[in-house]
């Protein structure tokens, strides 16, 4: 029998508590994830106390039952991955501790993992990846292209200059009423509806890759509350796919500009708003009109909300490449990979 | 029995390695309150220094709040993990009994373990020595340091507070009731040498899975919500996807 690495993997960055057992980095043997949305849809966001608190509450039960789903023991781990930014930092905090005493008790190596290479590395249960390559990593906390020249290296080249892509669905989620996440149900609702309202699309045309969705997002408000006070009703769905469309069309746009500019064997669509119909299909059109010498590998749906499994994959890569942590190790919440300057 | 016992629940870390009712290693930083970085390599050093591999441990002994949110997590986590991973003894202590427990047995004052909770609040307790035991005569609990002070007045006997000091707390030290005096700053340092020895006389949480810090007051974002809320009794909002 060809010889198996597995990789225990922690993720406890935000509001779900997960525990995975990586082979390779490229089959899960198990994947628990406790998902804290219940709780903070009490709030309409996520409370970082009150995550923390959840955290603590599960972590024991993850890390036992993804022991006993994936049917190993400790003895046959290799090595403890953990992701240890970014995030909230009460969140990191239970992962990283919980990580570390694993890994001292049992005499493993300890992995700090990026989240966003984590995000990044859903995509690698899809296929294998070729590099160069670029990645649009969208979620609720960030929106950025990351060009890769090879394995284990990241630089951005363009992001978010305010909210990320996943805050702006959730802010005007709120105004239609509609619960945090708000991602999934607008993407519904855009499926029905017609892009009738034409709002801005920022910075577009402009000459980087960054992105910007405040003033979207504060259009959109306006609209709504100008009707509002019209006494008029607009169409949800309408709203919901004018949105949608902006946000899309600036995503896809920069996106065909950044694989102009960098050639690229390799597209990778991966974070929680990737999970978006909208964005997926938009980008298989596009790619297949503008980029068809760029293979794409899209995170599957189910792996594109945080999970452990997805930081085996990127821990089993920097567990290659020899990154390992010391007990000292600390979660750092704004950690990002490097930015590149881009002429 | 081998016990390491662990206290981060405020600006002190401090780790004992205990065998039976003796004190082999124990390290107390007083610092930069960074517990993260601090706690797992001073419990590896002490672990090597007395020669312990992490299987030799046989019960571990946690100060579980009330305290820092983020320190009382800390060792907490550190705690049951390391209890649910190794298949050991897990025991939770009051973090304000600990601090007591500094205050000598040949007392029969009521000892008022306090600490800051910064806004004139602190989390207190009252204990007392009783034929050589330490029993709880008020719960620990939140409230306000001029409340805490006006029940101590109304106590018929001595009163003997202990904790930390600090700056926005000191005014209220400066009249302190007739009955009450303050034990010196030493006293206010947590020893993980009496947490490791309490914990070898109780018994084992039964299950691991559950235990969590005492953090003594619900999150303020909750607290709002069941204002809003009055007759929700739902307890657990996390599932498994």
């Amino acid at each position: 029998m060809a010889e198996r690495t597995l990789i225990l993997a922690f993720e406890t960055s935000c509001d779900e508590t997960s525990v995975a057992v990586v082979e390779n980095g490229t089959k899960i043997l198990s994947n628990v994830v406790a998902t804290q949305i219940d709780s903070h849809q009490r709030f309409g966001g996520v409370v970082p106390e009150v995550a923390s608190r959840h955290h603590i509450e599960w972590i024991t039960r993850c890390v036992d039952q993804s022991l006993e789903e994936a049917g190993v023991g400790y003895g046959d781990i290799a090595a403890v991955a953990v992701t240890y930014g970014p995030g909230l930092v009460g969140s990191l905090l239970v992962g990283v501790t919980a990580a570390k005493v694993v890994a001292w008790a049992h005499h493993l190596p300890l992995i700090p993992v990026n989240h966003m290479a984590g995000h990044l590395y859903a995509a690698r249960y899809v296929g294998e990846f070729m590099y160069p390559q670029m990645a649009l990593l969208v979620s609720g906390g960030h929106t950025e292209l990351v060009y890769m020249p090879k394995e284990h290296e990241y630089e951005i080249i363009g992001e978010t200059r305010d909210d990320a892509a996943g805050e702006a669905y959730d802010k005007i989620g709120r105004v239609l009423g509609v619960n945090y996440p708000a991602g999934k149900t607008i993407d519904e609702w855009a499926a029905q509806g017609h892009d009738t309202f034409h709002f801005p699309r920022a910075m577009e045309k402009e000459a980087n890759y960054d992105f910007s969705f405040s003033g979207l997002k504060s259009a959109f408000i306006n609209t709504v509350h100008n009707a509002d006070q019209r006494g008029e009703q607009l169409n949800k769905y309408d709203l919901a796919a004018s949105f949608q469309q902006s946000v899309v069309d600036v995503l896809a746009e920069k996106t065909m500009r950044a694989l102009d500019r960098y050639p690229v064997k390799q597209l990778i669509l991966a974070g929680g708003v990737a999970a978006n119909h909208g964005l997926r299909t938009r980008l298989d059109h596009d790619m297949a009109k503008y980029h068809p010498e760029v293979g794409m590998l899209q995170a599957p749906l189910k792996l594109c909300g945080d999970n452990a499994a997805m930081i085996g994959a990127a821990g089993y890569v920097d567990y290659q490449h020899g990154d390992h942590a010391g007990m000292d190790l600390n979660a750092v919440p704004g950690l990002m990979f490097k930015r590149m300057e881009v002429k | 029995m081998k016990v390491l016992a662990i206290d981060t629940s405020n600006h002190p870390m401090s780790v004992a390695l205990v065998e039976d009712d003796q004190l082999l290693a124990t390290t107390t930083l007083n610092m930069v309150c960074n517990h993260s970085i601090y706690l797992m390599p001073t419990i590896d050093r002490l672990c090597q220094l007395v020669k312990w591999s992490p299987t030799d441990l046989d019960r571990v002994v946690v100060a579980q709040g009330p305290g820092s949110y983020t320190g009382i997590r800390i060792a907490a986590t550190t705690a049951k993990v390391l209890a649910d991973t190794l298949n050991i003894d897990l025991v939770g202590v009051s973090s304000l009994e600990v601090v007591a427990r500094n205050v000598l047995p040949m007392t029969t004052a009521i000892i008022v373990p306090f600490f800051d909770t910064r806004r004139g609040n602190v989390f207190a307790g009252a204990y007392q020595w009783k034929d050589g035991q330490l029993t709880s005569q008020i719960a620990d609990q939140h409230l306000a340091m001029s409340d805490l002070l006006t029940q101590l007045a109304k106590i018929d006997q001595q009163v003997i507070m202990v904790g930390h000091v600090t700056k926005k707390l000191a005014d209220q030290f400066e009249k302190l009731p007739q009955n009450v005096s303050l034990a010196p700053r030493a006293y206010g340092i947590p020893s993980t040498y009496q947490l490791a020895l309490v914990g070898v006389d109780q018994p084992a949480v039964k299950e691991i899975d559950p235990f969590v810090p005492h953090y003594l007051r619900i999150t303020e974002a909750e607290a709002n919500w069941q204002k809003l809320h009055p007759g929700v009794t739902r307890k657990n909002y996390v599932r498994e996807v």
